[in-house]
This record gives C-alpha cells, sequence and structure tokens, in this order.
C-alpha cells in the first residue's frame, strides 16, 4: 500500500513533468488512432468491394500486427528518423489491423435480406453502403476502433524508445533504476488513459447511433 | 378491356456455373390482377420475380414491362416504380417504421409533408396507426407487424406492380391467414398488379386471379385456380394440388353455379314453403338455406350436418333455386 502513496508522491512532485508525458502520450495515440481510421476505414470499406483490395489490405494488416510493438517501432525509425515522427507512423501501422478488420466484418454480416431489400425498392449502391451498411455496422466498427485506440495506449510505452517521449520515460527510466514508485507513476495513468479514451469513444458511437439517423429525414417528432 | 403490363417472351436464366434456373418461360399479366407463381423450392419461381426487377438478368428472351423492353429502363428507376416485398422482410433496423416506410418516396425526392402523409395513410391502411407506430423501431414489433411495414414500404411510392416473394411465409398460420384477407382487401382498394411467388398451393389458390405452377425451372400450367383445380394439366400437378383436390375445388364454386332452377320450390319464399308443408331441406330447426353467392363448400356442410338432402339456394327472401349432393357430384370434375 506504501508503494501506491509513493508513487502518488512522485506523481505530485514531479507534476509537470507528468503533464508533458502525458500530453505527449496521449497526442501519439490520437493522432496515431485518427490516421488509422482515416486510412483504414476507407480501405475496409473498399475491401468489401473489391475482393483483391480486401486480400491483399488484409495481409498488410496482418504484416504490421504480428511483429512485435517494438519491433514495428525498430523497423520504423530507419527510415522516418528517431523522435515523434517515427512513433506517429509505427502507432499508426500498428492501429490499422482491428479497425480494417471490424470494418469488413461490420459491412458484410448486414443481413443480406437487408441489402436486398434496400436494392430491391431501388437504391443504387453507394445508397445502400450509406444509408444501411455503415450505419448498421457502426457498432462493429467503433468495437475495433476502441480496441486499436487501447492496443496503441499500450504500444504508446515503447515509443519512447525512439525518443518519442510519452508516459514510457518514467516505466523505461524506473525500471533501469529500479524505482518503483517512478514506475506506477507511469503505469497507472496509462491504465486509466485507456480505460477514459474507451468510455469517451463509447459515447461518441451512442451519439452517432442515436443521433445521426434522424438528422437527414427528421420525423415529424416535433409535432 | 385489360391490357398485360408483363410480357415474359422465351426468357431463360442461366447462372455462369451453367445451373438453369428458369427456361424458356412465356406468360403475359394482365394489369390488376394477382398472378401466382407456386412450384417446390428451387423451382425458378423466385428467380422469375426477380428477373422482373433486375435483381437477376436474364440470359436469354426478353421481358416487357408496360410494352418496354426492361434491359432498356434504368434499374434503379424501374425498382423505385416496382414494390417488392420478401419473406425476410429486410426492415432497416436503424431506422424507424416512418423511416422505413418513406424510403422510396425519400429516394424519389417527394417534398417532406408529402413524404409524412403518406407514410400515414399506408400506415393506417396496413392497420398500424401513424401516431403508435411511425416513431417505432423494427425491432419492437412483431412479426405480422414488421410484414405490414414491409408490404407498407413497398406500396409506398404507389408502383403499379408489387412483387411479393413468400410475404407471409416466416408467419404463424393463423397470422398468415389473417394477413392473407387483409391483404386480398386491401388489393380490392388498390387494385395493383401484383405477382406473388409462395410454395403453399391453398396460398396461391387463395390470393391468385392466375397461378403459374412451376417444376425444374419451366411453367406447367399457367391458369385460372378454377382451371387448375378442374382441369389439372398432369399428374405433377395434380398431385401438386394434394389428394383434397375435389374438396379445394369446392371452395371455388358457387351455389348459384350448381343449382337446380328447376324444382318447383323455386320463385317462391321460405314462408310460403313452410305454409305449403314442403319437407325438402327442413330438419328440426326449419329450412337450411345458403345465398346463391355462398360456395358449395358452404353448401355441402349445411346438407351433412343438418341431414338433409340438399339446401334451398335464396337470393334475399326468394328461394331462386335447390342444390343437393347429386348436383355437387355432378358438378365436380371426374376423380380421374
Amino acid at each position: 500500500m506504501s508503494l501506491l502513496v509513493e508513487s502518488i508522491q512522485y506523481l505530485f512532485d514531479n507534476f509537470e513533468t507528468f503533464l508533458q508525458l502525458l500530453q505527449e502520450h496521449v497526442f501519439l495515440v490520437v493522432v496515431a488512432e485518427v490516421a488509422a481510421v482515416l486510412v483504414a476505414l476507407p480501405v475496409g470499406i473498399l475491401a468489401t468491394r473489391n475482393d483483391a483490395v480486401k486480400r491483399y489490405a488484409l495481409r498488410v494488416g496482418n504484416v504490421f500486427h504480428t511483429i512485435p510493438p517494438l519491433a514495428v517501432i525498430a523497423l520504423v525509425f530507419p527510415f522516418v528518423g528517431i523522435g515523434m515522427k517515427s512513433g506517429f507512423v509505427a502507432l499508426w501501422a500498428y492501429g490499422l489491423l482491428p479497425i480494417l478488420i471490424n470494418t469488413i466484418t461490420g459491412i458484410e454480416e448486414v443481413d443480406e435480406s437487408t441489402v436486398e431489400a434496400a436494392r430491391g425498392v431501388g437504391m443504387t449502391e453507394n445508397q445502400i453502403l450509406k444509408s444501411v451498411q455503415l450505419p448498421l455496422a457502426v457498432p462493429v466498427i467503433f468495437a475495433g476502433i476502441r480496441t486499436s485506440t487501447i492496443i496503441n495506449v499500450g504500444n504508446g510505452y515503447l515509443a519512447f524508445f525512439i525518443g518519442a517521449g510519452g508516459l514510457g520515460d518514467w516505466v523505461v527510466t524506473g525500471i533501469a533504476l529500479f524505482n518503483n514508485p517512478q514506475i506506477l507513476a507511469g503505469a497507472i495513468p496509462g491504465a486509466l488513459l485507456a480505460i477514459g479514451l474507451d468510455l469517451a469513444l463509447g459515447r461518441v458511437e451512442n451519439r452517432l447511433r442515436t443521433g445521426d439517423e434522424p438528422g437527414q429525414r427528421s420525423t415529424t417528432a416535433a409535432a | 378491356m385489360t391490357s398485360t403490363i408483363i410480357d415474359f417472351e422465351n426468357v431463360t436464366k442461366e447462372y455462369p456455373d451453367g445451373t438453369v434456373a428458369i427456361e424458356d418461360i412465356s406468360f403475359s399479366v394482365e394489369e390488376g390482377t394477382t398472378t401466382v407463381f407456386v412450384g417446390p423450392s428451387g423451382c425458378g419461381k423466385t428467380t422469375t420475380m426477380k428477373l422482373v426487377n433486375r435483381l437477376e438478368e436474364l440470359t436469354s428472351g426478353k421481358i416487357y414491362y408496360d410494352g418496354q423492353e426492361i434491359r432498356s429502363l434504368d434499374k434503379i428507376d424501374l425498382r423505385r416504380n416496382i414494390g417488392y416485398v420478401i419473406q425476410e422482410i429486410g426492415l432497416f433496423d436503424h431506422m424507424t417504421v416512418a423511416e422505413n416506410v418513406g424510403m422510396v418516396p425519400t429516394l424519389l425526392e417527394w417534398d417532406r409533408a408529402r413524404i409524412d402523409d403518406r407514410v400515414d395513410e399506408l400506415l393506417d391502411l396496413m392497420d398500424l396507426p401513424a401516431e403508435t407506430y411511425r416513431d417505432q423501431h423494427p425491432m419492437e414489433l412483431s412479426g405480422g407487424q414488421r410484414q405490414r411495414v414491409g408490404v407498407a414500404r413497398a406500396l409506398a411510392a404507389d408502383p403499379d406492380v408489387m412483387l411479393m416473394d413468400e410475404p407471409f411465409g416466416a408467419l404463424d398460420p393463423i397470422t398468415r391467414e389473417k394477413l392473407q384477407d387483409e391483404f386480398l382487401e386491401i388489393q380490392a382498394q388498390i387494385d395493383k398488379t401484383i405477382l406473388f411467388v409462395t410454395h403453399d398451393i391453398d396460398e396461391a389458390l387463395k390470393m391468385g386471379d392466375k397461378i403459374a405452377i412451376y417444376r425444374n425451372g419451366q411453367i406447367v400450367q399457367y391458369d385460372t385456380p378454377k382451371e387448375i383445380l378442374t382441369n389439372p394439366a398432369n399428374d405433377f400437378v395434380r398431385e401438386f394440388i394434394g389428394s383434397d383436390r375435389l374438396i379445394k375445388e369446392l371452395k371455388f364454386m358457387t351455389a348459384g353455379d350448381v343449382m337446380d332452377e328447376t324444382a318447383d320450390v323455386t320463385g317462391k319464399t321460405l314462408s310460403e314453403l313452410g305454409a305449403a308443408g314442403v319437407e325438402f331441406a327442413r330438419n328440426g330447426q326449419g329450412y337450411l338455406t345458403v345465398e346463391r353467392s355462398e360456395t358449395t363448400h358452404v353448401a355441402l356442410m349445411k346438407i351433412y350436418e343438418g341431414h338433409v338432402e340438399g339446401v334451398l339456394v335464396t337470393e334475399g327472401e326468394e328461394v331462386v333455386g335447390t342444390v343437393t349432393e347429386a348436383d355437387l357430384k355432378r358438378n365436380l370434375s371426374e376423380g380421374r
């Protein structure tokens, strides 16, 4: 118990450094994640309409994902150099697969009869995607984004090795110096960050599910 | 007098793997009628339907929609002019009932108020009061209600033609019969041309003005229900109708069709018969009668239940003829 108290003590004694590290960590994860969504989502959608895209996209995503995160980082920095940039690239690459897989699954698992009905009433393929498949796939796609985010909060610790900063600073230094309070002061906020981001994304998902559909086709709820 | 709206001319559909779904089919559907495609599963009836809204493309032959060859029409426009109902319903679960029903009008870019009015009108027609149901989600509804929404969605843009692929097939027997009856009433009001797929011959006989019986991708008989019952084209049709064919036939004849108008009770009223002490069709409860428009099935049931040799056929107060068991036998097609 005293270890926990010591950790908290350590954190407050070095509060400014802590804020700095936390900020770097959040920044790293969020930017990498947004970039991963921006790539994986369109590629995932494309993959549901083109088998070749699907094959290659999954293959590339799998390669990034099966290599240990540390190795991904090690592989990236010769090309991008030391620092934040390679941290982004490594986390981005690692975050792609869960989003890619869930986008593909989410869209493909929309009930075949629903899609056929949509086609039968005269929706174009783009309208089916936009108004039927994507909205119905939102929960699955978001599950992928959440998984990817949580994984990357963890991977963010390794970014320290290529000078990208983040909470890994305290953890890695703490391990080297056998400074347990420092390790925990770096690790616990990371765990809380993962939980926090997951909850926040859950919020966004709920918004999307309940908020966006009546937007275009408002019912007469105003009455 | 009536014109045809859908014409199939030697239509064949062959899949890339060589399976022939339908082979050299020709028929015409008259405007405002219900045509039922019936047959065992895998016989090509659903494929026939999907060729009409081009969810499947034909391999050879021609299909005309209102005189125009369908391949010359825009697929998307064509589908928006044809209502489509399927067994699995396929409602959009993330949208409200109103949004589901208003889908095609929305695609056609009707204005908001017109869509709302149309949705309310249809929900009321389908016995789903709009104020209760329009903002519900499909998941909150029962199977029967969901299919009503499915039918309402298909009717939304007031299409001339409705395609219905086993629309009531997944419902329990009681709900199914209720929806069939309601749909017949609605059809009498809206007067659409309907193509209806089922594997249930009883449903086909009940719903259809014309029935096409399928076997292995070909139509073995295309006729009115009555003609199919009385003159089955071959053993397959006879077997498909079932061993109770004659009873089904009774349901397609009215007392007026078979009655004997020469009996001397004709032209009198029931009270006159009573006064004259006529014993025909009378038992302890009085005279047994059927209306001219009632089916011979009803007449037969009355004859058996009342232990009489025949019943009187009435029109208002007046007796217009008699139906005996012998009259029924004579009018049924031979057992063959």
